[in-house]
């Protein structure tokens, strides 16, 4: 039935779409660069309809791949349903052997998966489009994709080389235009395959946005299970799609708030192993961890630097808390502050000049900034309610922040205190925290009464919110960097 | 006495109201703003740490010096509770610690750990830094009525285990707690 069809539609789309079609809505945003771009009215480029087919491959060659991963990782967490809206595309391929020709396929549903669930753009994924022959991966058939109402195409390719590594390559075209728009190609090994898809998702978004890319990066988390007043909480690392995930710690010692080392390579965490609450480094390769520094009293809320040298901490002593400074390697830690009261959190800026951070020595919860070495502390948040948990954005240009007036909500504000606006509204959003191109905003939801927490992404317009899957409930997400 | 911090400035009306039912508090058993204060023994598996009970049974009762004496000594004023977001010590609390220094004058040998928590309406890492602040200030308190700093341990949970499961006033006033739980 399709196919009788398609003919008409073919002659009578082509025509009113080519008028439309001019000029592509991807190039003056992309040309101007990100940082014209106004959050509040960009949504010309999300409605961009972009045709994401199969990425054929020149020979179905056999590769050491586990395409089907994400089935077996549905399988080991027990949270199939969970992971099956974002990771389960996978499993749909039919992707039986991990061939390059599975791969393409797959390959194609997880950037058809990255650009959709992000609310970023509409992607349609190779499930409903028409495979591609491979002598047209890097010379598209235009007038097939223009007959059927595409203005964007992406088109890519997988080989197998004779080393068992995989040439990956993808382009993104516009239609109208008959152009290429940006192309990047990438030799990997075939278990990062998933990688590949990013690193492509990423190139196009970029071209598309004029952002900075962030699919290639993974996230931090606590996975948390059992009743509320027995929660156990451990932690727990994916990719920034929510597959390749893992459990670090057994959860025989809560685990907190975890952010990723800018490198990767550590994620540093609070602990109650021997039922004192400490910060831990533990290095992800080793399996091993070190507390940060030696003290009787609690410590937490730990939170790197950009340069990754130093880690900010707090600690309560004698009900006071303050936030100190340590070289990550060890050493003597530096007190940056000494006000009455709680003192804790803190953020620095991308420059690592300043830091943001949260304080109570007013009578109630406030963001501050201070001059890394401690000077300069001034209150910066003045809007009513209470102000907890301020994340700097990796652009500089914002803070993200937890908003307290009755409910828990997810703000941002300048780094003067200025502009300040909601993300959410919901019972209880909080520690907010940014992707590595700060454009959106990851944070947990409680709901109310059951107590129940997962892992919520909104963008910087606010209107597009989406949870994140995870195998089991969710808190205190931290995304790293995007992978070099 | 109840005392009023510095931080307390932007709950003034709510901490004026706490004052004046203090006094008609003296009379009654419980008060507004606070869980009621004549509460069973916490059963074991509700308590945040894994506190052994094993010293009571049947037939011979609590152990002498044990978790299981403490508790059924103080008849729950093993707890102490806190207005939202404040840690200090109101009359009623205080008669509640003195009741705690009794028993651990008796039991010179004994150490305690003061867990501190709070109710799960804010921050994570803010409300560790309060329930340190609470277990604190119960220690401190214990230390002023002749309690030997060096038995008593603090802890804090944070929101992170609360005892009543609802997401209301009542659950959130029986939550923002401080406990002392007996250890060797």
């Amino acid at each position: 039935m399709k196919a009788l069809f398609l003919p008409i539609l073919l002659f009578s789309a082509t025509s009113s779409l080519a008028q439309q079609a001019t000029p592509a809505p991807s190039a003056g945003s992309a040309d101007q660069g990100g940082l014209s771009v106004t959050v509040t009215d960009d949504s010309a480029w999300r409605d961009l309809g972009i045709d994401i087919p199969a990425f054929p491959t020149d020979s179905d060659k056999p590769t050491t791949a586990n395409v089907g991963g994400s089935a077996a990782l549905g399988a080991n967490v027990g949270g199939a349903t969970a992971l099956g809206a974002n990771v389960g595309g996978a499993t749909a391929a039919g992707a039986t052997a991990g061939g390059t020709a599975a791969l393409g396929r797959a390959i194609a549903e997880v950037i058809t998966a990255d650009l959709k669930n992000n609310g970023l753009f509409k992607p349609i994924g190779p499930e409903s489009l028409p495979p591609v022959p491979f002598d047209q991966a890097a010379a598209p058939d235009f007038g097939i994709w223009r007959a059927r109402g595409a203005e964007m195409l992406v088109h890519g390719a997988v080989v197998g080389g004779a080393d068992g590594q995989l040439n990956v390559g993808c382009g993104l075209y516009d239609v109208a235009l008959k152009q290429q728009l940006v192309r990047t190609s990438l030799i990997i090994s075939p278990a990062d395959w998933r990688r590949a898809a990013h690193k492509c998702a990423d190139t196009i978004y970029a071209r598309l946005s004029g952002e900075s890319p962030f699919f290639d990066s993974r996230i931090a988390y606590i996975a948390e299970t059992g009743p509320k007043d027995h929660r156990m909480k451990r932690l727990a690392i994916m990719d920034s799609d929510g597959a390749n995930h893992r459990f670090i710690t057994t959860g025989q010692a809560m685990a907190l708030t975890p952010r990723y080392s800018p490198d990767y390579r550590s994620i540093v965490y609070l602990s109650y192993l021997d039922n004192q609450p400490r910060i831990y480094i533990y290095d992800i390769d080793a399996n091993h961890q070190r507390l940060l520094t030696a003290t009787h009293s609690p410590t937490f809320a730990p939170r790197w630097s950009p340069d990754g040298k130093w880690i900010l901490f707090s600690k309560a002593q004698a009900g006071n808390t303050d936030i100190f400074r340590i070289p990550v390697a060890g050493g003597s830690a530096t007190q940056l502050t000494d006000t009455p009261g709680i003192n804790i959190g803190g953020s620095y800026s991308p420059d690592g000049r300043h830091i943001v951070f949260e304080s109570d020595r007013s009578g109630s919860q406030q963001v501050y900034v201070m001059d890394a070495d401690g000077t300069s502390q001034r209150r910066i948040s003045f809007f009513g309610g209470r102000a907890a948990t301020p994340e700097w954005s990796p652009r500089g240009d914002l803070i993200a922040f937890t908003h307290i007036a009755g409910n828990l909500r997810v703000a941002v504000m300048t780094p003067e205190g200025a502009g300040m606006r909601y993300l959410t509204d919901s019972w209880q959003d909080e520690a907010p925290t940014w992707a590595p191109n700060g454009r959106i905003v990851q944070f947990f939801r409680t709901d109310k009464g059951t107590g129940h927490t997962a892992l919520w992404q909104v963008d910087l317009t606010g209107r597009h919110e989406r949870r994140l899957p995870t195998p089991v409930d969710a808190s205190d997400p931290s995304w790293g960097p995007v992978r070099p | 006495m109840a005392t009023t911090s510095p931080g307390d400035v932007n709950r003034a009306r709510h901490t004026s109201s706490a004052l004046i039912l203090t006094i008609a508090c003296a009379a009654l058993s419980a008060c507004a703003g606070h869980a009621p204060r004549i509460l069973p023994p916490e059963p074991g598996p509700a308590v945040s740490t894994s506190t052994n009970t094993s010293g009571m049974t049947e037939t011979h009762g609590p152990v002498p010096g044990s978790q299981g004496d403490f508790q059924a000594t103080l008849m729950g004023h093993d707890v102490i509770y806190f207005d939202t977001d404040k840690y200090n010590i109101s009359s009623e609390d205080s008669s509640a610690l003195q009741s705690q220094a009794q028993w651990l004058m008796r039991y010179p040998a004994k150490h305690a750990t003061l867990e501190g928590h709070s109710d799960e309406r804010g921050t994570r890492d803010y409300n560790l830094a309060l329930g340190e602040r609470r277990a604190n200030a119960a220690k401190v308190y214990l230390q002023s009525l002749g309690i030997d700093g060096a038995r008593l341990t603090t802890i804090s949970y944070g929101k992170e285990r609360p005892v009543a499961l609802g997401s209301n006033e009542e659950a959130w006033a029986k939550n923002r707690r401080a406990v002392t739980v007996v250890v060797n």
